[in-house]
């Protein structure tokens, strides 16, 4: 299993964002999603990436997804699995690999979200995990 | 309309030192800038034209521009990280045309090295940058935004640890004759790919120096590149772009050069088997691997194969590659590394780099960068140059 783990930094959040970590403070994982062109994105963003409508709303994800890539930082106090993680949803996220054998992991994958605590009582962080 | 020899490189100078600990950045810009011009053969009061990046202290362009006590018709701060200065020359060539200025002085400089700096370490690019809250909570530092690009590439087309320590081995083999070089010790593959990971599947010796200094380039008018002594270096073609997270259709496995390259080859009129040279950018040994498939000098997925056995060494190889040792073993000042690439594009091109590393009429030559995180968002940029 994982040794001592790294501090998360708390994210920065804005007006924008602010539903998405008040959701992610009970547990609930928030993706973005636009009603004109049906397409569900990340990171979360108010006017659609894909067809520029301002039409988006929230949706609760599965949390479900694979790894699409990742990287182990072993040069660090206390080592820690970045990654891309493709969400049953269609997108994909930079992401953290968590409570697990980092040198276990691979690409393909199947991960479930983990919420981890941040710094200074910021919002939880969506992390995965091994499904 | 294009900006295929509406402009040549008349001056470039590379400072000589790796550890500034003496000097300030804005000290390290201004000694680039007597070196690049008394190069050309110029004087300050010949430049009407100033182009920086992110690296020079101050708001855009303004306070280096004022320390210089320069004055100016045209000012550019473009800034698409490390490969900034690439692009800086295609626009220096555009505003030329146009009739903005005449002598276009580009600078880079800094001190990471002696400040401490290191890729392995998160730092926040920008705290209102809308991607910040959703990605430096992960610890996404430099190398690891970089090795999930070269996870993604061995596990999609079996790309090896080996293929990669290539790179290393060529960047070494020219480092050894440059006297500047931070690292002159040629290297084996068995000793890159034995040295400590630092973020996998990247090894130490798959990253680039962290070095002081900083180099600059001297612009200008085909009217003033004829009534200099130098010999003529004429920009041919130029493409810039960026490559993101797609609004979360990632793809790791190319970079923005699939763009830049593309308008640089259409806008120069030549082709990949035409450069007999080329800079690429070095940050890691997966960063030149990318960008060489996506310039065409092989096939997407074939660059593992394409390095190997030596093919990016001067005098042996196919495509001659940084013979100042690059990034990986020379130099990549203030953490960029794109106006060291044209320097030794231009060294090529004059017959001026190290006899061993000189590549035999080196007619047409190519430097290209990425600046930024490969692995999240990158600018690409790409010059195709020619002696005449
Ligand atoms: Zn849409």
């Amino acid at each position: 299993m994982a040794g001592k783990e790294r501090a998360i930094p708390a994210p920065m959040t804005n007006p924008e964002t602010e539903p998405f970590w008040a959701a992610a403070r009970e547990g609930k994982f928030l993706l973005r999603g636009c009603t004109a062109c049906g397409k569900t994105h990340w990171y979360p963003r108010a006017v659609c990436p894909f067809c520029f409508s301002e039409r988006t709303e929230w949706r609760e994800g599965s949390g479900r997804g694979t790894i699409y890539s990742l990287s182990v930082m072993k040069r660090a106090p206390e080592p820690y699995a970045i990654a891309y993680v493709t969400l049953e949803e269609g997108p994909t996220m930079m992401t953290n690999i968590v409570d697990c054998d980092l040198d276990s992991l691979a690409i393909g994958q199947k991960v479930t979200v983990a919420f981890k605590p941040t710094q200074n009582d910021g919002p939880p962080f969506p992390m995965f995990r091994p499904a | 309309m294009t900006i295929k020899g509406s402009a040549y490189i008349a001056g470039a100078f590379e400072h000589p030192t790796r550890l500034a600990k003496d000097k300030s950045v804005a000290q390290l810009h201004a000694e680039v800038a007597v070196g690049a011009l008394a190069d050309a053969g110029l004087t300050k009061a010949d430049v009407d034209g100033y182009f920086c990046a992110g690296d020079a202290p101050g708001l855009g362009p303004l306070a280096m521009a004022d320390y210089m006590n320069l004055k100016l018709s045209h000012l550019d701060s473009t800034d698409v990280g490390g490969c900034s200065y690439i692009a800086h020359v295609a626009h220096a060539a555009e505003a030329i045309m146009a009739g903005k200025c005449r002598v276009a002085l580009i600078t880079l400089a800094g001190r990471p090295r002696s400040e401490g700096h290191s890729g392995a370490v998160p730092r926040i690019r920008g705290a209102d940058a809308p991607d910040t809250q959703w990605e430096f909570p992960t610890g996404v530092a430099t190398v690891n935004a970089y090795a999930m690009c070269a996870a993604r590439h061995m596990h999609q087309y079996g790309t090896t640890s080996e293929q990669l320590a290539w790179i290393k081995v060529a960047a070494s083999q020219h480092a050894q004759y440059n006297p500047h070089a931070m690292l002159r010790d040629v290297v084996t593959v068995e000793e890159v790919v034995n040295s400590p990971l630092i973020a996998t599947p990247l090894h130490r010796l798959d990253c680039c120096v962290v070095s002081d200094g900083g180099g600059a380039l001297v612009v200008v008018a085909p009217e003033i590149a004829r009534s200099l002594k130098r010999p003529k270096v004429k920009v041919m073609g130029a493409g810039e772009s960026m490559k993101g997270q797609m609004g979360g259709e990632v793809d790791l496995t190319y970079s923005a050069a699939v763009r830049s390259g593309a308008a640089a080859f259409a806008e120069a009129g030549v082709k990949p088997a035409d450069i007999k040279y080329a800079s690429i950018y070095d940050s890691f040994t997966i960063t030149v691997l990318m960008q060489i498939e996506d310039l065409g000098f092989c096939e997407k997925g074939q660059g593992g194969r394409f390095v190997a056995d030596g093919n990016l060494i001067s005098g042996t190889g196919k495509l001659p590659f940084n013979t100042d040792g690059g990034g990986l073993c020379n130099n990549h000042p203030a953490n960029r590394g794109g106006i060291t690439k044209v320097i030794e594009a231009v060294r090529q091109l004059r017959g001026e780099a190290h006899p061993k590393v000189q590549v035999k009429n080196c007619d047409i030559a190519l430097a290209h960068g990425t600046g930024g995180l490969l692995g999240s968002r990158h600018g690409g940029a790409t010059l195709i140059m020619e002696r005449e």
